[in-house]
């Protein structure tokens, strides 16, 4: 049954909505300390989107750290989305047009990003941007209500609000799990590598966005290697 | 800092960000064939967002017993399939209740 990707779009762009306001809260309470203002905040979240990239932005700025660092920095954390947009260019129906690729890409996040590889078959780009715009607009106010109420807060509810970030990891990789032993497998071995390595000599040194980067490289391909996809599976990449 | 260095800051991050996202997009022309490259991006997504929640997620919290309690409680959440933003309250709750 065929139903509007529009409506889809919203229907699972909401629950991330939810889960971005929280997270976006906590992330404007570090902004405060950056010297960020509500607007400024909210611009800054509405075209960046990105927890970790954002985070460590802030927190940069506040260190008043020089814009190469900040440059670096958000190279190094976000460069999952350059892997995520080149598994999510596999999801987009041959033959669409170059301005809906790029605004996709565009709309790349961890969850939008989830969620648009789940879509069964091609993904249509309106599933995406429904999701990515309601998902965004609760991203941009919820940093700029953090920035505007945060302190009011107290903070065991803020490190309880940081939570859900986690949680919605959780909600998209564990079904895909339950059907594919292989993700499966993938994961129980990123979560086991991923705990040495954070108390490993070397890689317990590096920053958290660069045991991502390499553990992702490294289990991907690994898993790759070990199980490849079928051959005939199309477009679902 | 002053106000138009934050500025700059942000904007950086902002074109960083960005293009992070376009360029690959913009590289790849047409279904990729190659095998071993579907596979790898194929586990990407899940792989690195397993590796972002483990184990930055137990450590959040005050104590570490809390945040093994919310990622587990996560997990089950998750595996029987509730939805994100279930998963995300549970995870919220559980660490809530026990600070």
């Amino acid at each position: 049954m065929m139903r509007n990707p529009v409506i889809q779009g919203l229907r699972d762009g909401t629950p991330i909505a939810m889960g971005y306001f929280a997270v976006a809260f906590s992330l404007g309470i570090i902004a405060v300390k950056a010297g960020l203002t509500a607007p400024l905040g909210f611009m800054s979240s509405f075209f960046t989107r990105a927890s970790a990239g954002e985070y460590g932005t802030y927190t940069l700025i506040a260190a008043g750290a020089a814009w190469g660092e900040i440059v670096a920095m958000c190279l190094v954390v976000n460069l999952r989305y350059m892997l995520m947009s080149a598994a999510l260019s596999q999801k987009i129906k041959p033959g669409t047009a170059w301005g809906h690729r790029i605004m996709m890409a565009l709309c790349i996040t961890d969850e939008v990003f989830g969620i648009s590889v789940a879509y069964p078959g091609y993904t249509p780009p309106a599933y995406t941007y429904a999701a990515a715009l309601v998902s965004t607009l609760f991203w941009a106010s919820g940093t700029a209500m953090g920035i505007t109420a945060g302190s009011l807060l107290p903070e065991t509810m803020v490190a309880a609000l940081s939570m859900s970030l986690y949680g919605m990891f959780l909600a998209i990789i564990m079904p895909p799990a339950r059907k594919d032993r292989n993700v499966l497998r993938a994961l129980v071995a990123s979560v086991a590598l991923s705990g040495l390595a954070a108390v490993a000599p070397v890689t317990g040194e590096w920053s958290s966005g660069m045991r991502t980067v390499v553990l992702t490289v490294v289990i991907s391909a690994a898993a790759a290697w070990l199980k490849p996809v079928k051959e005939e599976s199309d477009g679902a990449a | 800092m002053e106000q138009h260095k934050i500025i700059i800051s942000i904007a950086l991050a902002i074109l960083v960000t960005n293009l992070i996202r376009l360029i690959p997009m913009a590289c790849i022309k047409g279904p990729i064939r190659h095998r071993f490259v579907r596979s790898f991006l194929y586990y990407v997504p899940y792989v690195t967002l397993a590796v972002m929640t483990f184990p930055d997620m137990i450590l959040t919290p005050p104590s570490l017993t809390t945040g093994i309690a919310a990622l587990t409680a996560g997990i089950i959440a998750a595996w029987m399939r509730l939805g994100l933003l279930p998963v995300a309250a549970i995870c919220c709750l559980v660490t809530w209740a026990m600070s």
